[in-house]
Protein backbone atom coordinates (compact mmCIF):
# COMPACT_ATOMS: atom_id res chain seq x y z
CA UNK A 1 0.00 0.00 0.00
CA UNK A 2 1.32 3.46 -0.94
CA UNK A 3 1.26 6.44 1.43
CA UNK A 4 -1.04 8.21 -1.03
CA UNK A 5 -3.59 5.42 -0.57
CA UNK A 6 -2.94 5.09 3.15
CA UNK A 7 -4.11 8.63 3.94
CA UNK A 8 -7.52 7.85 2.43
CA UNK A 9 -7.97 4.85 4.72
CA UNK A 10 -7.27 6.69 7.98
CA UNK A 11 -10.91 7.31 8.92
CA UNK A 12 -11.93 3.76 8.07
CA UNK A 13 -9.11 2.63 10.34
CA UNK A 14 -10.15 4.93 13.18
CA UNK A 15 -13.78 3.85 12.71
CA UNK A 16 -12.69 0.22 12.82
CA UNK A 17 -14.22 -0.38 9.40
CA UNK A 18 -11.32 -2.16 7.70
CA UNK A 19 -11.38 -5.90 7.12
CA UNK A 20 -8.99 -7.90 9.29
CA UNK A 21 -6.67 -8.30 6.33
CA UNK A 22 -6.66 -4.59 5.38
CA UNK A 23 -6.23 -3.64 8.99
CA UNK A 24 -3.15 -5.82 9.29
CA UNK A 25 -1.69 -4.33 6.10
CA UNK A 26 -2.50 -0.83 7.33
CA UNK A 27 -0.80 -1.39 10.68
CA UNK A 28 2.19 -2.97 9.02
CA UNK A 29 2.64 0.11 6.85
CA UNK A 30 2.22 2.48 9.82
CA UNK A 31 4.86 0.58 11.79
CA UNK A 32 7.42 1.25 9.06
CA UNK A 33 6.42 4.72 7.82
CA UNK A 34 7.03 7.90 9.84
CA UNK A 35 4.99 10.08 7.49
CA UNK A 36 1.85 7.97 7.71
CA UNK A 37 2.27 7.48 11.45
CA UNK A 38 2.39 11.26 11.94
CA UNK A 39 -0.57 11.75 9.58
CA UNK A 40 -2.62 9.21 11.55
CA UNK A 41 -1.71 10.97 14.80
CA UNK A 42 -2.84 14.27 13.28
CA UNK A 43 -6.17 12.79 12.21
CA UNK A 44 -6.65 11.50 15.75
CA UNK A 45 -5.63 14.85 17.26
CA UNK A 46 -8.01 16.63 14.87
CA UNK A 47 -10.93 14.45 15.94
CA UNK A 48 -10.09 15.01 19.62
CA UNK A 49 -9.79 18.78 19.15
CA UNK A 50 -13.16 18.94 17.34
CA UNK A 51 -14.71 17.10 20.31
CA UNK A 52 -13.50 19.91 22.59
CA UNK A 53 -15.73 22.43 20.81
CA UNK A 54 -18.80 21.14 22.61
CA UNK A 55 -17.15 21.53 26.00
CA UNK A 56 -16.99 25.31 25.74
CA UNK A 57 -19.54 27.08 27.91
CA UNK A 58 -22.62 28.45 26.15
CA UNK A 59 -22.71 32.28 26.13
CA UNK A 60 -25.55 33.79 28.15
CA UNK A 61 -27.46 35.37 25.25
CA UNK A 62 -27.40 32.03 23.43
CA UNK A 63 -28.73 30.33 26.54
CA UNK A 64 -31.61 32.79 26.46
CA UNK A 65 -32.35 31.96 22.82
CA UNK A 66 -32.23 28.28 23.64
CA UNK A 67 -34.70 28.59 26.49
CA UNK A 68 -36.94 30.63 24.23
CA UNK A 69 -36.81 27.95 21.55
CA UNK A 70 -37.55 25.24 24.11
CA UNK A 71 -40.59 27.16 25.35
CA UNK A 72 -42.05 27.74 21.90
CA UNK A 73 -41.52 24.13 20.86
CA UNK A 74 -43.23 23.00 24.03
CA UNK A 75 -46.08 25.44 23.39
CA UNK A 76 -46.73 24.11 19.89
CA UNK A 77 -46.55 20.55 21.16
CA UNK A 78 -44.08 19.45 18.51
CA UNK B 1 -26.13 41.79 3.29
CA UNK B 2 -24.18 42.14 6.50
CA UNK B 3 -27.42 41.64 8.37
CA UNK B 4 -28.10 38.37 6.60
CA UNK B 5 -24.58 37.16 7.25
CA UNK B 6 -24.79 38.01 10.92
CA UNK B 7 -28.14 36.37 11.16
CA UNK B 8 -26.84 33.23 9.55
CA UNK B 9 -23.93 33.18 11.91
CA UNK B 10 -26.29 33.62 14.83
CA UNK B 11 -28.34 30.68 13.62
CA UNK B 12 -25.22 28.58 13.29
CA UNK B 13 -24.29 29.39 16.83
CA UNK B 14 -27.75 28.52 18.10
CA UNK B 15 -27.52 25.24 16.25
CA UNK B 16 -24.17 24.52 17.77
CA UNK B 17 -25.52 25.39 21.19
CA UNK B 18 -28.39 23.03 20.60
CA UNK B 19 -25.95 20.24 19.98
CA UNK B 20 -24.13 21.11 23.16
CA UNK B 21 -27.44 20.96 24.99
CA UNK B 22 -28.00 17.52 23.51
CA UNK B 23 -24.78 16.32 25.06
CA UNK B 24 -25.62 17.84 28.40
CA UNK B 25 -28.99 16.12 28.42
CA UNK B 26 -27.30 12.82 27.77
CA UNK B 27 -24.75 13.43 30.45
CA UNK B 28 -27.21 14.44 33.14
CA UNK B 29 -30.21 12.30 32.34
CA UNK B 30 -28.88 9.51 30.16
CA UNK B 31 -31.90 9.86 27.87
CA UNK B 32 -30.54 8.78 24.54
CA UNK B 33 -33.90 8.70 22.76
CA UNK B 34 -34.62 12.31 23.72
CA UNK B 35 -31.18 13.28 22.49
CA UNK B 36 -31.84 11.57 19.18
CA UNK B 37 -35.20 13.29 18.93
CA UNK B 38 -33.70 16.73 19.47
CA UNK B 39 -30.99 15.95 16.93
CA UNK B 40 -33.73 15.25 14.45
CA UNK B 41 -35.18 18.70 15.04
CA UNK B 42 -31.80 20.34 14.62
CA UNK B 43 -31.21 18.53 11.36
CA UNK B 44 -34.65 19.40 10.02
CA UNK B 45 -34.01 23.04 10.78
CA UNK B 46 -30.64 22.90 9.08
CA UNK B 47 -32.10 21.15 6.05
CA UNK B 48 -34.91 23.64 5.67
CA UNK B 49 -32.36 26.42 5.71
CA UNK B 50 -30.27 24.71 3.09
CA UNK B 51 -33.30 24.10 0.87
CA UNK B 52 -34.03 27.80 1.01
CA UNK B 53 -30.44 28.56 0.06
CA UNK B 54 -30.41 26.28 -2.96
CA UNK B 55 -33.80 25.16 -4.16
CA UNK B 56 -32.50 22.66 -6.67
CA UNK B 57 -31.62 19.20 -5.50
CA UNK B 58 -28.64 18.62 -7.69
CA UNK B 59 -27.28 15.57 -9.32
CA UNK B 60 -24.08 16.06 -7.37
CA UNK B 61 -25.89 15.81 -4.06
CA UNK B 62 -26.97 12.33 -5.08
CA UNK B 63 -23.77 11.12 -6.68
CA UNK B 64 -21.51 13.31 -4.56
CA UNK B 65 -20.37 10.55 -2.22
CA UNK B 66 -19.38 8.38 -5.13
CA UNK B 67 -17.34 11.17 -6.68
CA UNK B 68 -15.95 12.15 -3.27
CA UNK B 69 -14.55 8.70 -2.73
CA UNK B 70 -12.24 9.17 -5.68
CA UNK B 71 -11.06 12.69 -4.91
CA UNK B 72 -7.86 12.80 -2.84
CA UNK B 73 -8.07 14.58 0.53
CA UNK B 74 -4.34 15.32 0.56
CA UNK B 75 -2.69 17.52 -2.09
CA UNK B 76 -1.30 15.18 -4.75
CA UNK B 77 1.83 17.34 -4.80
CA UNK B 78 2.70 16.07 -1.34
CA UNK B 79 3.51 12.67 -2.81
CA UNK B 80 6.21 11.53 -5.18
CA UNK B 81 5.13 9.82 -8.39
CA UNK B 82 5.61 6.45 -6.65
CA UNK B 83 3.01 7.45 -4.00
CA UNK B 84 5.39 7.98 -1.06
CA UNK B 85 5.63 11.22 0.94
CA UNK B 86 7.72 13.89 -0.72
CA UNK B 87 8.11 15.69 2.59
CA UNK B 88 6.88 14.09 5.79
CA UNK B 89 4.07 15.84 7.70
CA UNK B 90 5.48 17.55 10.79
CA UNK B 91 4.47 15.97 14.07
CA UNK B 92 2.30 17.99 16.46
CA UNK B 93 3.85 16.21 19.44
CA UNK B 94 5.64 19.34 20.61
CA UNK B 95 2.57 21.56 20.31
CA UNK B 96 1.61 22.36 23.92
CA UNK B 97 -1.76 20.98 25.04
CA UNK B 98 -2.90 24.52 25.99
CA UNK B 99 -2.37 25.62 22.41
CA UNK B 100 -3.92 22.51 20.88
CA UNK B 101 -7.22 23.06 22.68
CA UNK B 102 -6.86 26.81 23.20
CA UNK B 103 -9.53 29.34 22.22
CA UNK B 104 -7.67 30.40 19.09
CA UNK B 105 -7.20 26.85 17.83
CA UNK B 106 -10.84 25.99 18.50
CA UNK B 107 -11.81 29.16 16.64
CA UNK B 108 -9.77 27.94 13.67
CA UNK B 109 -11.48 24.59 13.82
CA UNK B 110 -14.94 26.18 13.91
CA UNK B 111 -14.09 28.34 10.90
CA UNK B 112 -12.89 25.27 9.01
CA UNK B 113 -16.09 23.41 9.85
CA UNK B 114 -18.21 26.34 8.71
CA UNK B 115 -16.51 26.30 5.32
CA UNK B 116 -17.28 22.65 4.70
CA UNK B 117 -19.97 21.61 2.24
CA UNK B 118 -23.18 21.12 4.31
CA UNK B 119 -23.20 17.36 3.76
CA UNK B 120 -19.74 17.00 5.24
CA UNK B 121 -20.39 19.57 7.93
CA UNK B 122 -23.48 17.89 9.34
CA UNK B 123 -21.62 14.61 9.73
CA UNK B 124 -18.62 16.03 11.58
CA UNK B 125 -20.88 18.17 13.79
CA UNK B 126 -23.06 15.23 14.75
CA UNK B 127 -20.25 12.71 15.15
CA UNK B 128 -17.42 14.76 16.65
CA UNK B 129 -19.04 17.83 18.18
CA UNK B 130 -22.29 16.29 19.43
CA UNK B 131 -20.62 12.90 19.74
CA UNK B 132 -23.56 10.85 18.59
CA UNK B 133 -22.58 7.35 17.57
CA UNK B 134 -22.33 6.19 13.98
CA UNK B 135 -25.61 4.26 13.98
CA UNK B 136 -27.56 7.22 15.40
CA UNK B 137 -26.14 9.54 12.76
CA UNK B 138 -26.87 7.00 10.02
CA UNK B 139 -30.50 6.84 11.11
CA UNK B 140 -30.87 10.60 11.45
CA UNK B 141 -29.37 11.44 8.07
CA UNK B 142 -30.65 8.39 6.26
CA UNK B 143 -27.25 7.54 4.80
CA UNK B 144 -25.28 4.31 4.67
CA UNK B 145 -22.43 3.64 7.08
CA UNK B 146 -20.04 3.79 4.16
CA UNK B 147 -21.24 7.17 2.92
CA UNK B 148 -21.11 8.50 6.45
CA UNK B 149 -17.45 7.45 6.69
CA UNK B 150 -16.65 9.07 3.33
CA UNK B 151 -18.16 12.36 4.52
CA UNK B 152 -16.56 12.15 7.95
CA UNK B 153 -13.20 11.46 6.34
CA UNK B 154 -13.43 14.43 4.03
CA UNK B 155 -14.56 16.69 6.86
CA UNK B 156 -11.81 15.63 9.26
CA UNK B 157 -9.17 15.79 6.53
CA UNK B 158 -10.19 19.37 5.74
CA UNK B 159 -10.04 20.38 9.41
CA UNK B 160 -6.67 18.62 9.77
CA UNK B 161 -5.33 20.58 6.82
CA UNK B 162 -6.47 23.85 8.31
CA UNK B 163 -4.88 22.92 11.67
CA UNK B 164 -1.66 21.97 9.91
CA UNK B 165 -1.51 25.41 8.31
CA UNK B 166 -2.29 27.08 11.62
CA UNK B 167 0.21 25.09 13.69
CA UNK B 168 3.02 25.34 11.13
Amino acid sequence: MKCREMVELMTNYLEDALSARDRARFEEHIAGCDGCRVYLEQMRATRDAVRKIAEEPIPEHIQEQLLEAFRSWKATGT
Amino acid sequence: MAYVRDRETAEDVVQEAWLTAIRQLERFEGRSSLRTWISGIVINVARARRRKESRVLTFTSFFGDLADRRKPTVEPSRFRPDGTWRELPRSWDNVPEEKMIGKETLGRIKAAIEELPPKHREVIVLRDVAQLDASEVGTLLGISAENQRVRLHRARAAVRKSLEEYLA
